[in-house]
């Protein structure tokens, strides 16, 4: 199996105007989804622990949850209502007092993004384009075929032709991984304050583990 | 020739009564570049989160504190207008969490002192009781005035600070 290669995503200019080191990082990876191994499993409970009720008041202090933070804010919106996916996590894992296990791939992400502080989104490789950026959405443009329209000015993921997600949002119905997914493309969003280092490890952390057990 | 100069000289009004007019004002030709007011609202918001994160986490574990700051419908690129908004709004935010922190904090040394007067003269405050929470400290740990041996210590004025052993165990 060949060794997935890292691509960066074409981020659209005016939004490359508004906020200069927002980018998207991309992995393609010849993998399936499926009920988690026991090894899998076995790390989101290792994971698990190192979560405590002080750890997670103050994860909005450490440089890379708060860096998401900010650019939440700053793209409308509120982290204390709509949290972080970092945040969001830690605060499933007190409420159910652990990482729940849900299938390989969500787990893959879950491990990806509790490890680096970084989100990790997946899509159907074979139902996008080669080339996915960023860019601010048209009045009306649907979200996927006879999704809902959206409003205008929305920061989307998008291939060349369409969007395929609202940013840390809504994954357009057709291009999200399946069952009868084969190849993913997994996307790391990059804000200022993250390292790029430590969205590329976001990513190969959740191509380790989804390759790992295939 | 001079003549009709002349007339149209005596035809125009005398200098100094009326003021010549001003040329209409000139439009500007491109729209003003909201740039660098974008980028500075946009510090401004990093550092009002930087801030407004940095209370949550030296307040903790107090409850009672609003922390949220409405929501304008993103992920989207926000306006100059909505960027203006949203940055009030957080320093708002900021300056309220930061009286409540302060009134809070105020009260929080009061109930302290008291904890030691109860401890140093424990009659002089019969029955009261202060608890973790009232001194800004986690666990249900409380000081309670009581008297010593019920109703003789009562009648007897022998009264002491029990302290509880912590949280009760889970039913």
């Amino acid at each position: 199996m060949s060794e997935p290669e890292l691509t960066e995503g074409w981020v659209d200019v005016e939004l490359a105007g508004e906020f200069p080191e927002l980018g998207l990082d991309c992995v393609r990876v010849d993998a399936r989804s499926g009920r988690s191994p026991f090894a899998v499993r076995d790390r989101l409970r290792e994971l698990s622990d190192r979560f405590t009720g002080s750890k997670v008041v103050h994860m909005r202090q450490d440089p890379v949850p708060w860096a998401y933070r900010v650019f939440f804010r700053q793209v409308g919106v509120d982290p204390d209502t709509d949290r972080t996916p970092v945040e969001r996590i830690a605060i499933e894992r007190l409420e159910w007092g652990g990482l729940r296990s849900a299938n390989l791939l969500d787990d893959a992400l879950v491990i990806a993004t509790v490890e680096t502080g970084v989100p990790v989104i997946a899509f159907d490789a074979d139902k996008v384009g080669d080339h996915l950026g960023l860019r601010l959405s048209r009045k009306g443009e649907p979200l996927g075929r006879g999704g809902r329209p959206m409003s205008a000015r929305q920061i989307v993921v998008a291939d060349e032709d369409r969007p395929l997600s609202v940013l840390f949002g809504e994954i357009s119905e057709e291009r999200g991984v399946t069952r009868k997914t084969s190849r993913m493309v997994l996307v790391a969003l990059r804000v200022k304050g993250v390292p790029a280092i430590s969205v590329e490890e976001a990513l190969w952390t959740a191509a380790d583990v989804l390759l790992a057990h295939q | 020739m001079p003549e009709i100069v002349a007339g149209r000289r005596a035809a125009l009004p005398r200098a100094g009564s009326v003021r010549p007019p001003t040329p209409p004002p000139a439009l500007p030709r491109t729209a003003p570049d909201e740039r660098p007011a974008r980028r500075t609202l946009l510090d401004q918001v990093e550092r009002l989160e930087s801030e407004l994160s940095q209370l949550f986490c030296s307040t903790w574990p107090r409850h009672g504190f609003e922390w949220s700051v409405p929501s304008r419908g993103g992920p989207r690129m926000l306006s100059l207008a909505e960027l203006e908004v949203l940055r009030d709004d957080l320093a708002e935010r900021l300056a309220h969490a930061r009286r409540s922190s302060s009134d809070r904090t105020y009260v929080e040394d009061q109930h302290r002192r008291r904890i030691e007067e109860m401890l140093l003269e424990p009659e002089r405050h019969k029955w009261v009781r202060v608890a973790n929470e009232d001194i800004g400290e986690p666990g249900c740990k409380h000081w309670h005035v009581r008297p010593r041996w019920g109703v003789l210590g009562m009648l007897m004025s022998w009264w002491r600070v029990r302290i509880s052993s912590g949280c009760p165990l889970p039913t």
